[in-house]
């Protein structure tokens, strides 16, 4: 990946922060601090990895994307309205009774959702089950996933994974936002999943650690998933919560408050001013 | 056919005999044996997956699978199935409408011996109160090779609660079933009895008990729980003017209430039900639990006549 690819990654990543800002703003609610750290990853996997069209959002080859941390539903639909799946403009319709922007991901009302979540840890178990149709159908689509790092805490996930590692599931890629922070504060203090790449390689996964902003690491961990055969593939990002706006970084209170007007005009207003930076570049 | 066969039995062989169709995945949650999909598993081991004991990854596994285009029959005990898998099969199965069959088999109190919480007597509560979720309770091994058959071209979520004890055969191969709509075995004029599961054979001696009062009673097996044929119960309340219900399973908010509320909403006629009385189960053998518990013919008779003095 060149630096012009990277430029525009970047480009197209701040694209998508500023549909989230805008988004949780109009509703007045939502998960903005999540959507904030992920957004990188997001970005990298559906504009440059993912076979995915938007002319045929259910095409049955398709790359799959499950959002496991449902509550990340704002990225994960700025992504998508970026991508082309449904109008920009949508987006400010977020959480409205009449729009069909849900708070958490309806793979039945919105194009390009591959599973409906908000439950945690049942996105990640359905992951193991699209890989699962996938080995027995002979595809070689893959399955990737959003995890946050909190969400480690549900039984569930070791349940799934114990099962992706059993099934050998080498097609399913996922990712886990470590931002270190929950709703109740850091994770640490709340219920400690650490070490976590630790816990997944004792459960038979192939893991690997990255910086979650930057491109070169995250080409090179989801190409080295790729090469991968017989274990299913982690990738734990680094990442800080509420990347891209200064005053939300690394701070829990913005795991699921929405910005107040006043706040979204100087969130906008950075992330315009980086997109400049960029253009100079 | 043997003279009596358990629907868990049925089961295994009806998707083993129907399980050429290549959508179908059978899963399972470390009780092939006794949930039967071992059958499956001889006849087709490349798709029959076994979940372990993690009963919400199951459920979560099965919906994945279905987004895929596979015809999933997930399988573990009722009690399982629908209390600790609950949210799975809310959130993940039924809310996106998905096409997960959850073979739910050793419901109600004839588990017998493994007790209480092996019991699930509140399983058709929980599973009728989801949107999206057709539930089915067959009473032989004939409605459940109809059940399997009918889940199997639904498309959608289906709960079949499936039991440990061996039934006797009360359906035929010319029995007509349709999903959603219950199955007349007995007309009357007196009283309607309206039973599914093992509970039909109990109607059935009921109505023979009746006949020997002078009592002319009518049978009903309504398999399909939900949607439920509110034409027949209807027609069994203008015709019969008083209905008693018999179900193996809790009377509050299970299948009895699903009949009262057709009743109450559409021809209020009195509704008499016999049912486990908001009370746990127990350990001890399935037929001396049935008998303590009120679920036998003697009962479904004596509720019957208090339905008709409330004339």
């Amino acid at each position: 990946m060149d630096q012009k690819e990277i430029l525009s990654l970047k480009k197209t990543a701040t694209n998508i922060r500023k549909g989230i800002i805008e988004a949780t703003t109009a509703a007045g609610s939502g998960h903005p601090g999540g959507s904030l750290s992920i957004t990188d990853v997001m970005t990298y996997l559906y504009f440059k990895e993912m076979k995915v069209d938007v002319n045929q959002p259910k095409n049955p080859d398709r790359d799959r994307f499950v959002m496991s941390k449902g509550h990340c539903a704002p990225v994960l639909y700025s992504t998508l309205a970026e991508k082309g799946f449904f109008p920009k403009e949508d987006l400010v319709t977020l959480r409205k009774t009449d729009s069909y922007l849900e708070g958490h991901p309806n793979m039945n009302t919105v194009p390009g959702v591959d599973m409906s979540t908000g439950s945690l840890a049942q996105g990640f178990s359905a992951a193991v089950g699209m890989a699962l149709a996938g080995k027995i159908d002979k595809k070689d689509y893959r399955v990737f996933v959003g995890m946050g790092d909190g969400e480690l805490e549900e039984g569930q996930v070791w349940e799934a994974a114990m099962a992706a590692a059993h099934y050998k599931l080498d097609n399913l890629i996922c990712f886990v936002d470590y931002n270190g922070l929950q709703i109740d504060g850091k994770i640490t203090d709340v219920m400690n999943p650490e070490p976590i790449a630790d816990k997944f390689k004792a459960f038979g996964w192939y893991v690997q650690s990255i910086d979650a902003h930057d491109y070169e690491q995250i080409e090179k961990a989801v190409e080295n998933a790729k090469q991968n055969k017989g274990r299913p593939n982690m990738i734990v990002c680094h990442s800080i919560k509420g990347k891209g706006v200064s005053f939300m970084e690394n701070q829990a209170g913005w795991h699921g408050v929405a910005p107040k007007p006043e706040e979204r005009d100087r969130a906008i207003a950075e992330l315009n001013d980086y997109l400049a930076s960029l253009d100079a570049e | 056919m043997a003279d009596k066969i358990a629907t868990r039995v049925a089961y295994g062989e009806a998707l083993a005999a129907m399980g050429s169709d290549e959508r179908i995945v059978v899963l399972d949650a470390d009780l092939s044996k006794s949930t039967k999909t071992d059958v499956f598993k001889k006849k087709y081991p490349e798709r029959h997956f076994n979940m372990g004991i993690a009963e919400g990854n199951m459920m979560a596994v099965a919906a994945g699978l279905a987004t895929c285009g596979k015809i999933v029959f997930a399988s573990t005990f009722a009690i399982f199935a629908s209390g600790r898998a609950c949210e799975q099969v809310r959130n993940s199965i039924c809310y996106p409408n998905l096409n997960v069959k959850i073979g739910a088999t050793h419901a109600g109190i004839s588990v017998g011996e493994d007790g209480a919480s092996h019991q699930a007597i509140e399983d058709i509560a929980i599973m009728r109160a989801l949107p999206n979720m057709t539930v089915i309770s067959p009473c032989d091994s004939y409605s459940t090779a109809f059940a399997v058959k009918a889940a199997i071209e639904h498309d959608g979520p289906v709960y079949l609660r499936l039991g440990r004890l061996n039934v006797p055969v009360i359906h035929n191969e010319n029995t007509k079933f349709e999903l959603g709509k219950g199955v007349l075995l007995k007309d009357g004029t007196d009283v309607s009895i309206i039973a599914n599961g093992l509970m039909v054979q109990y109607a059935l001696e009921a109505a023979k008990l009746l006949e020997q009062e002078g009592v002319n009673a009518r049978v009903i097996d309504i398999h399909t729980v939900k949607p439920i044929d509110r034409e027949i119960i209807i027609k069994a309340a203008k015709e019969t003017g008083c209905i008693v219900t018999a179900e193996e399973h809790t009377i509050v908010g299970g299948f009895g209430s699903a009949v009262a509320e057709v009743v109450c909403s559409e021809y209020p006629v009195p509704v008499k039900m016999v049912g486990i009385e908001d009370e746990f189960g127990k350990s001890g053998n399935p037929y001396e639990l049935l008998e303590l518990y009120g679920l036998t013919a003697k009962n479904i008779a004596a509720k019957a006549i208090e339905a008709m003095q409330m004339l």
